[in-house]
């Protein structure tokens, strides 16, 4: 599903240019459950822009569900994060002034989808994350875990290939975020591509394979561990 | 993109800004009500002096006798010009361009009577042709003079208004009979109340009318004091001119070149030139009105601006679930156009009401019967609906390329 060779990542900053990632070969299949881990610095959120099609790579070849992303123009790359990948950060990044249910609803809008097949995805999803009865609340009216339950949901709506989870846990409390992970793990055992950036090795002890980035390279975990 | 969605979490977004929002909007209805009301006093003003215009009359030229300057078939310049009935009667005759003519004699000083009161006043003498020609339309139960009037140089007097108030007070004055220099007099019409502007010996309003003939044979004139006449085409009045020059230099003896023998007072290139500085004024209204709408909408696109500032990561995570360029952009117009939108109602609701109460109020004098009354038009609303239309797009639109511009990563990072 996601095939890197060679992949870079160089930002000139004028004088100086920083090799976020200097040579990344990653294969990733579907219904993988793949965490991403590293210290600061290593790589790991410049990795995940361009898996999420967020960014494109200096040199080498990316391609995702076998399109070749280097070659899509602006609306091409919006259209496959919006179609193929579902984003989970860190801080939820919910819209602050729109309800569980419109927030979710977002990546529909922008997919064109029609108003009462809207309803019918939104509605689905927000209870198979278990808010069906809090479908109206503000993100400030929600407890951290069921805002990222809101994120997760809305990542979901458009059934993307692959979800790309960036420090999930990261802002939560250990309950929420236990919660949080078993959520993802229902996910994936349905048969969803799930890929993680972490650091935290509680979140990594979930998923079957780990691959470790430091300064711009894979020090293991290229190999599918089974 | 469903616009419903966005109008709804622009309603929402409001309540966060309210305040800053209001003030966005209020200068934008502001910036309407300027333009609405600059417009409709123009319009108003234009309206009110083209009928205080036609208090005169429409399309008339009034012709003075002047002296010769040149020296014409052994015949000496300086010679007076002096003009008779028969000039008139031969100007009918031979100009058919000329729709209405009518001599006029002037009598100053008249002593008139009703009952205990006595006023001097100007009386003049003309012909029926007068009444449509110089608007001289008589109050309901009143005539004009008729043409049995001049046919019978009949005895009967047609009062301009202020002169029957003065002389008559509220009683009814049609049908009694008043002393003119000691002849009595019945009086046939009261002039109806209307706005005149231009005037020459004094305001129709204030004087009296009797029939030519009968002033004539009273006062055993041979002169008149002048011709007035009246044009049936605005574009005729200079072949007519032409013709009367012609006609009146045969009969006088003078070329039909010296403009010094003829006098004009020619009303048509008078409107010509005040109907061009009416719409001059109108643009320059117009303009500051514009103008004024122009420092809202940088109001309007400065508040853009910082929203596009403020919604940096917003924007972001919207690109991150799949928002194209257009779709960011879509959202800063829309909220700009509706600002305009709003204000521009509001606007033009304050103005309409505004319009409405200045017309409600009575004016009949001085200079606010001519500015007293603003009319709102729907040009003036296409006018103003166009030029909201254009500012909330510009408004809206430089912001709105600022934010499709930004880069997604980087906006993510920015909290």
């Amino acid at each position: 599903m996601i095939h890197m060779e060679e992949v870079t990542r160089i930002f000139d900053t004028g004088k100086v240019q920083v090799k976020a990632l200097r040579g990344i070969d990653l294969e990733i299949d579907t219904g993988e459950l793949l965490a991403i881990m590293g210290p600061s610095g290593s790589g790991k959120s410049t990795l995940m822009h361009i898996m999420g099609c967020l960014d494109t790579p200096t040199s080498g070849k990316y391609t995702l569900d076998g399109e070749l992303i280097q070659a899509l123009s602006d609306n091409e790359l919006a259209d496959i994060r919006n179609k193929k990948i579902g984003f989970v950060f860190q801080s939820f990044n919910l819209l602050p002034y729109a309800s569980a249910y419109e927030n979710v609803e977002l990546p529909l809008i922008f997919a064109g989808i029609s108003a009462k097949r809207r309803h019918q995805k939104v509605t689905e999803l927000l209870e198979r994350v278990g808010l069906a009865d809090r479908m109206d609340h503000k993100p400030n009216e929600l407890s951290g875990g069921q805002q990222q339950r809101v994120a997760i949901a809305r990542a979901m709506v458009n059934n993307p290939r692959i979800i790309m989870a960036d420090e999930p846990t990261g802002n939560l409390d250990s309950t929420s975020g236990e919660e949080i992970m078993n959520l993802f793990r229902e996910l994936w055992k349905a048969g969803n591509t799930i890929v993680m950036i972490t650091h935290d090795p509680v979140v990594s002890d979930h998923c079957p394979r780990v691959v470790h980035l430091k300064d711009g390279l894979i020090e293991n975990g290229a190999m599918q561990l089974n | 993109m469903s616009t419903w969605y966005l109008f709804r979490l622009f309603t929402r977004e409001l309540k966060n800004q309210k305040k800053r929002i209001w003030l966005t909007v209020s200068g934008i209805a502001w910036g309407t009500l300027s333009i609405i009301l600059l417009l409709s006093f123009g319009e108003g003003l234009k309206r009110q002096l083209g009928k205080a215009d036609r208090g005169l009359g429409v399309n008339i030229v009034i012709m003075y006798g002047g002296q010769t300057s040149q020296v014409y078939q052994g015949l000496p310049k300086g010679r007076r010009i002096r003009f008779t009935d028969e000039d008139v009667a031969m100007l009918r005759q031979k100009i058919p361009n000329i729709t209405r003519i009518s001599p006029e004699y002037d009598l100053y000083g008249t002593t008139m009577t009703y009952g205990n009161k006595t006023l001097t006043e100007r009386v003049t003498g003309v012909e029926p042709s007068f009444e449509e020609m110089r608007t001289h339309y008589p109050d309901a139960g009143g005539r004009f003079i008729n043409k049995i009037d001049v046919e019978q140089r009949r005895r009967v007097i047609f009062l301009g208004n202020d002169l029957k108030d003065r002389l008559f007070g509220d009683q009814e004055a049609i049908g009694e009979i008043i002393t003119v220099n000691n002849i009595p007099f019945k009086v046939t019409g009261v002039l109806k109340r209307k706005m005149q502007m231009s005037m020459y010996g004094g305001p129709d309003a204030a004087k009296g009318t009797i029939p030519a003939s009968t002033l004539k044979a009273i006062e055993g004139r041979t002169y008149l004091s002048r011709i007035v006449y009246q044009v049936n085409q605005t574009d005729y009045a200079p072949a007519v001119k032409k013709e009367v020059f012609e006609i009146l230099g045969q009969k006088y003896r003078f070329d039909s070149s010296d403009d010094k023998a003829l006098r004009f007072w020619d009303t048509i290139e008078q409107r010509e030139v005040a109907n061009n500085m009416l719409i001059g004024i109108q643009m320059f209204l117009g303009l500051i009105g514009g103008l004024t709408l122009l420092i809202a909408s940088v109001g309007v696109a400065n508040i853009m601006y910082v929203s596009v500032k403020e919604r940096t990561h917003e924007i972001g995570v919207k690109r991150a679930i799949g928002a194209k360029r257009k779709h960011i952009k879509q959202q800063f117009i829309l909220e700009a156009l509706l600002i305009a939108i709003v204000g521009g109602t509001i606007g033009t609701a304050i103005a309409l009401v505004l319009i409405t109460a200045l017309r409600g109020i009575p004016v009949s004098e001085g200079p606010l019967e001519l500015l007293g009354k603003p009319t709102f038009s729907l040009t003036i609303a296409l006018a103003t609906a166009i030029i909201l239309g254009i500012v909330g797009l510009a408004a809206g639109f430089f912001p709105a390329r600022r934010a499709a511009k930004v880069d997604p990563i980087e906006s993510l990072r920015y909290e």
